[in-house]
């Protein structure tokens, strides 16, 4: 089936997914997914538990790499290149592209070191450039002023909504080009879940950033493109404005209205 | 547009009770009408103080459906077909309650009328009560399409608004014909102007509630194409 969202094609692809399947082991978990996930947008996946949205996100960055049952079919393409078949170090993929998680995974280090830890991997920085980068992260993410005067401090000594943002300055840090958030906000009261999703508005302007939701507001307020997913098939794939106001198939329109059961 | 229940029965029952309560709303405006253009065409004072006494309700009817709609926004936050049913209803709410205003005025009219004594024979233009019955059934046809999300039969009364136009422009010439024959009736002539006026409105208001319709039927805004482009049955009939 030819990809949706002619919307899509008016921003640049980031990245290009065609004919993905995925099992673990038997079970064909996603099914010839075909998508586009724009550049400098925030798109959004939703469906409910068990549909293979993060599934989804887990191959944009290999994470099914680590256990040797899960394996991926077809192509993910970022810039040409297909992530799925390349020579690549992994390590060097999960640069490009980043992940936040669901509950907040500060190291038990320092802040300073939490974000240095990453971007010393791949760059040789001097003392002066290192401290830039973290502050340059810590700013990004929203949280510089917040622990400027205690960057010695643990990183699992913040609150959570804190700790989030530090993961976010972590992932920001290396300079990736795409951002992926799995319910970066489930573990996070109101008020730091909309910090959050401020934060995820600013940081479109500089990366490719999917967010899997299960909370069908939040991927209303914060994407431009919002894909449905079911069964793990991707049943749809559109502008949000278009998919929350005038769904094209039943089965979306059911999803978000509430009359799945 | 998607049908089956949602799975929360509560949210079922509200946008129900919303629906009925347009429809009964829609039913009193209808009533409304035909009541003021009869107290008009006979000068019937008793009546036409009926029809202004009972805008109370008419009005009572737009508060609680805009009351139930921010409810329901606030409540549920309302997607897709849900949500454009409940922005529709608030429109449409606006529609009624002025179509009964327009009514109201009708049956001002007769009072006016009588005051002034003579001039009977204003009431009774033919066309006065052909674009009434128009008004009226686009009204009717404007509910019922409502009540079923039938999107052909909202396109053929907004077709039908081009009528009412034309009905009033006619009684305006025979009005002002009244008028340059005996200067004694420009009074009554007058608010037979304002009487024909508002039965215009009527019709208008019964083409956006039509409108309405089909943007929540097809989430598709035909408020200003012109009529070529609206939906048409696949005969060409409307």
């Amino acid at each position: 089936m030819a990809s949706e969202g002619a919307a899509a094609a008016a921003a640049r692809t980031k990245l290009s997914v065609r004919n993905l399947n995925f099992y673990y082991g038997k079970f064909h978990a996603l099914k010839n997914v075909n998508l586009d996930i724009p550049e400098r947008k925030v798109t959004a996946f939703i469906g409910p538990s068990g549909c293979g949205k993060s599934t989804l996100l887990r191959v944009f960055n290999r994470m099914y790499a680590l256990y040797p049952e899960q394996r991926a079919e077809g192509e993910v393409k970022i810039e040409g290149e297909n992530l799925l078949t390349t020579k690549d170090d992994v390590a060097l993929i999960r640069a490009r592209i980043g992940m936040i998680f669901q509950k907040p995974t500060p190291f038990p280090i320092s802040i300073y070191d939490n974000i240095a830890f990453g971007v010393k991997l791949f760059e040789r920085l001097p003392r002066g450039a290192m401290d830039e980068r973290v502050e340059w992260a810590l700013r990004k993410a929203a949280l510089w002023n917040e622990v400027k005067s205690k960057l010695g401090q643990s990183g699992t000594s913040l609150s959570g909504g804190q700790q989030q943002r530090l993961c976010i300055a972590r992932g920001i840090a290396i300079r990736p080009e795409v951002i992926l958030f799995d319910e970066p906000c489930s573990a996070l009261d109101p008020i730091s879940t909309a910090k959050i999703e401020e934060l995820i508005e600013e940081l479109k302007a500089d990366y490719t950033v999917a967010i899997v939701t299960h909370n069908m507001q939040q991927a209303a307020r914060v994407s431009d493109f919002t894909a449905y997913m079911y069964l793990g098939e991707m049943i749809e794939f559109g502008e949000t404005d278009q998919i929350f106001v005038k769904p094209r198939k039943k089965e979306t329109e059911d999803y978000i209205t509430g009359r799945f059961g | 547009m998607a049908t089956g229940d949602h799975i929360s029965k509560q949210y079922d029952q509200q946008l129900e009770d919303m629906r009925s309560r347009v429809l009964q709303m829609g039913g009193l405006v209808e009533s409304q009408l035909r009541a003021a253009l009869d107290a008009f065409e006979n000068v019937d004072i008793e009546a036409a103080q009926a029809v202004v006494d009972a805008d109370k309700r008419v009005n009572e009817q737009e508060v609680e459906l805009d009351r139930m709609v921010n409810h329901l926004i606030a409540r549920r936050q309302p997607t897709a077909g849900d949500l454009r049913m409940i922005t529709g209803v608030s429109k449409a709410t606006t529609d009624l309650e002025r179509a009964g205003d327009e009514a109201t005025k009708i049956a001002r009219a007769a009072k006016w009328l009588r005051d002034k004594g003579g001039g009977y024979r204003m009431n009774r233009i033919p066309d006065i009560r052909g674009s009434g019955n128009i008004a009226s059934n686009m009204l009717r046809g404007a509910l019922d399409a409502f009540a079923r999300m039938d999107v052909l039969a909202a396109a053929s009364i907004i077709r039908d608004d081009q009528g009412v136009d034309d009905r009033f422009k006619a009684i305006l010439r025979q009005l002002i014909t009244f008028m340059m024959e005996d200067a004694r009736t420009i009074s009554a002539a007058i608010d037979t102007i304002w009487v024909a006026k508002a039965i215009e409105r009527i019709g208008d208001h019964a083409k956006n509630i039509a409108e309405t319709v089909i943007f929540i039927a097809e989430g598709t805004d035909v408020r200003h194409v012109s009529v070529d482009e609206l939906p048409r049955a696949p005969d060409g009939q409307a």
